[in-house]
């Protein structure tokens, strides 16, 4: 086998060439069996390098190549396309993974690191030596996609895909759809609120005879894989029949004797057990909170729409993609984190919110005329010895804008902003100057340095050194304090656990790179969107929305998927049946066959799955996995030994 | 065996290429080091592990050998655990007979995100060969 290789060995910018001395990687590894030209790049992805790595193929005759740079997962396929475009098999190919497996793994020890990058190198070599030309299988996928999250990131995802033809079911745990932005008010660029966009969104969904809608609906058993997952969904009752009469039901919320703090308004309101969160939510029914229900009857005496015998319902669906938009949840700051649940009149972003559409003029909040407002940024978010490093992106648009909205709305309302930098990026920099130009007061410190909110007597006293005037202490008695929370992600993400969704280290959904393949995670089939990926407003939310929805379509539209041509294949000389690498199998891809005077096992190539539980087993060592050979895996073993 | 003026072990990681290899793919986006003498070979399922590919490892002079195993998670199947365990047993046995210490083939699950676990693992075994090999 004298194959000609190129091998391209990837600075990644300085992702890789910081930590791995990749110009040694190149001399240690060109004068190898098979290597016919050895290059460093600064990215190997790029244009320019994919194109010289075509032209390198073409002019030099070359029969393989070998990049070394990131994970297969990010760049398997980009570098088989290269191949593909200069007309050699793109099983051709081999990747070695020198970034998460060697620079970053290594960062602390450069040495060590370029050691280990050099003997991936070689086995990859060794192992492209005797990479055979191969052709993809090809899979049924089922054309559906499950959408898990009604919110508006899960909407819009369902919309798009609905509109591509992809039959949709859209699984939402809560009972009503709209998720987060349900509980905004208005929102900027336009006026619109939260409700009319949720309003908007829902009539759409339900316009469409290819979505179904689930709420109170959860995952909780998955299977399968890409092209075919098998989803078990449990639905909650609502404990309400479908055709009611809304004028009873109203009666029959005023009469249930329980209330319970209001998760929707964050607590600073109550509901009754039986509820909906705002008129005319979707769906438009009620639902009763079985949890805090006494059952005392009240209700059903009134409405004869109640229906407590209504059963928990388990339904079984087919899908080829996953779409996950499961969303977030507000900071919530610690007990006498600036004053929070220790000192009144300390509330959060979310809160602050609600209490701006809840109220009506003046504004009053625990029997205190609120004119004086304080707004402490980054609560819960760049903490410099708490988990969230990150900046949540959202929040300093959002109170800017809501501080705005108190103005217009309640007047004679004057704005204190103890940031710590603003980040009202794009046109949100309007509603910044906006602020600015109406006379709010901005007042900044470092992360070393936050402000400090005290009560003294009956007042509410935040004080800052304000690096804004040299350090001046400023000090701003306020009827108000808004901590200015940021996002985190869900507390309960078990729905994440189901799937085996990796998170980064904000704790988020992990996408594979944000950059390139930026909706897509390492479990093959399953896409993320929205905020369950990392902090976004709505409309970042929605673009989200828009390309996941666009990527799961991929999967499911051809009706079937090309996978990788990895079977188990029988030396039909050497096996004399003795049914091992048959019962190994769990797929019934091997059989008994007659081959001239003597059984031997055959492999059906379009039942394998290439999983290899086969090879182990078989006496005498006559089962190769395609690609995973024993003349592969042992010059792989034998070129990280250094041997 | 490198690094820093210390001593690490060989060790040679057979990882799967859906869950435990994403798994070492993120210890490393998390900067989570471990020694930089474990190379890993990916294979589709750690049930398709022959047990002379582990043993050609040691004659090639690997200190350990390591299966990140799929566990569970296994996309092939429930019976992946049981297999991949008998692949371990199986191999154990044959390295008694070459006078090779057992506890030199370790095994454990790592799932998709099991990423401080797989450095964990290797931190420990990379200690316990130093201590108890030749090296």
């Amino acid at each position: 086998m004298n194959k000609k290789l190129g091998v391209y060995i990837c600075h990644c910018g300085g992702n890789i060439s910081d930590y791995v001395d990749v110009e040694q990687v190149k001399k240690a590894i060109e004068s190898e069996e098979g290597v016919f030209l050895a290059k460093t790049t600064m990215f190997a992805c790029s244009d320019s390098s994919q194109k010289e790595m075509v032209e390198d193929i073409k002019k030099n005759e070359l029969d393989g190549i070998v990049v070394a740079s990131c994970s297969p997962k990010l760049h398997l396929l980009t570098f088989r396309a290269v191949a593909e475009r200069a007309n050699i098999n793109k099983y051709n190919y081999v990747h070695a993974n020198i970034r998460e497996q060697s620079s970053w793994a290594h960062s602390d020890d450069k040495t060590g690191a370029t050691e280990k990058a050099v003997f991936l190198v070689k086995a990859a070599i060794s192992k492209a030596r005797y990479a055979e030309s191969l052709e993809p299988i090809k899979i049924k996928s089922k054309k559906a996609v499950a959408v898990i999250g009604g919110g508006v990131a899960g909407m819009r995802a369902a919309i798009e895909l609905s509109d591509m033809g992809c039959p949709v079911t859209l699984i939402e745990r809560e009972p009503f759809v709209g998720g987060r932005v349900s509980q905004f008010d208005i929102l900027f660029t336009t006026y619109e609120t939260g409700k009319d966009l949720v309003t908007r969104l829902y009539n759409n969904l339900l316009a469409r005879n290819n979505i179904s809608v689930y709420t109170g609906a959860e995952v909780i058993e998955n299977s399968g894989s890409i092209g075919d997952f098998k989803l078990t969904i449990k639905i909650t009752p609502r404990y309400i029949m479908d055709r009611c009469n809304e004028g009873r039901l109203q009666k029959a919320i005023d009469a249930c004797p329980v209330e319970v703090p209001d998760p929707f308004n964050f607590n600073i309101t109550n509901r009754k057990a039986i509820y909906h969160n705002f008129p005319s939510e979707y769906p438009h029914k009620p639902v009763i909170d079985i949890e805090n229900c006494t059952r005392c009857g009240e209700c059903e005496k009134i409405c004869e729409s109640v229906d407590f015998s209504q059963k928990e319902e388990i339904i079984d669906i087919n899908v080829g993609s996953v779409l996950m938009a499961t969303g977030f949840d507000p900071y919530t700051p610690k007990d006498g984190e600036f004053g929070f649940n220790q000192i009144n009149n300390v509330v959060t972003l979310p809160q602050f919110k609600r209490i701006l559409a809840l109220s009506n003029e003046p504004l009053i909040y625990n029997t205190r005329a609120i004119k004086h407002i304080a707004y402490i940024y980054c609560v819960g978010s760049r903490q410099v010895e708490g988990e969230n490093k990150y900046c949540s992106r959202y929040c300093c648009t959002s109170v800017i804008h809501a501080s705005i909205m108190a103005k217009k709305k309640f007047g004679n309302i004057f704005n204190y902003h103890f940031n710590r930098g603003i980040r009202t990026y794009g046109k949100q920099e309007v509603l910044y100057n906006e602020s600015l130009k109406s006379g709010d007061v901005y007042l900044q410190s470092y992360e070393d340095d936050p402000p400090v909110v005290t009560q003294q007597g009956n007042k509410i006293v935040v004080t800052v050194n304000d690096i804004l005037t040299g350090k001046k202490q400023m000090a701003v008695e306020a009827d108000l304090v808004v901590l200015v929370t940021g996002m985190v992600p869900r507390a309960d993400n078990s729905v994440g656990s189901l799937f085996k969704l990796p998170k980064g280290r904000d704790n988020f959904f992990n996408e594979i790179h944000m950059k390139l393949r930026p909706v897509e995670t390492v479990i093959d089939g399953i896409t993320i969107s929205g905020a369950c990926q990392g902090p976004k407003n709505i409309l970042e939310s929605s673009n989200s929305a828009l390309s996941a929805a666009t990527k799961s379509f991929s999967y499911v539209s051809k009706g079937e998927l090309e996978l990788e041509p990895i079977v188990a294949e029988i030396d039909k000389n050497q096996c004399t049946w003795c049914g091992a690498c048959a019962e190994a199998c769990p797929f019934d891809a091997i059989k008994k066959i007659k081959d001239g005077d003597k059984e031997i096992a055959m492999v059906n190539n379009s039942v394998c799955k290439g999983c290899g539980m086969c090879l182990p087993v078989c006496p005498t060592d006559v089962i190769n996995l395609i690609a995973y050979s024993n003349r592969e895996i042992e010059s792989m073993i034998d070129a990280l030994a250094g041997s | 065996m490198t690094g820093k003026g210390t001593q690490s072990a060989k060790i040679l990681v057979f990882s799967t290429e859906k869950i435990s290899d994403p798994a070492i793919d993120m210890a490393g986006l998390l900067k989570l080091h471990y020694p930089p003498t474990v190379y890993t070979i990916a294979v589709p399922c750690s049930s398709s592990i022959k047990s002379a590919w582990i043993l050609h490892a040691y004659e090639k002079g690997f200190d350990g050998v390591f299966i990140a195993a799929d566990g569970s998670d296994c996309p092939y199947g429930e019976s992946c655990t049981e297999k991949t365990g008998k692949i371990v047993s199986r191999t154990h046995e044959m390295m008694k007979q070459k006078d090779i210490e057992p506890a030199r083939l370790r095994m454990a699950a790592i799932c998709s995100v099991c990423s401080e676990s797989f450095v964990k693992q290797m931190k420990s075994f990379n200690e316990y060969l130093l201590k108890n090999s030749n090296m």
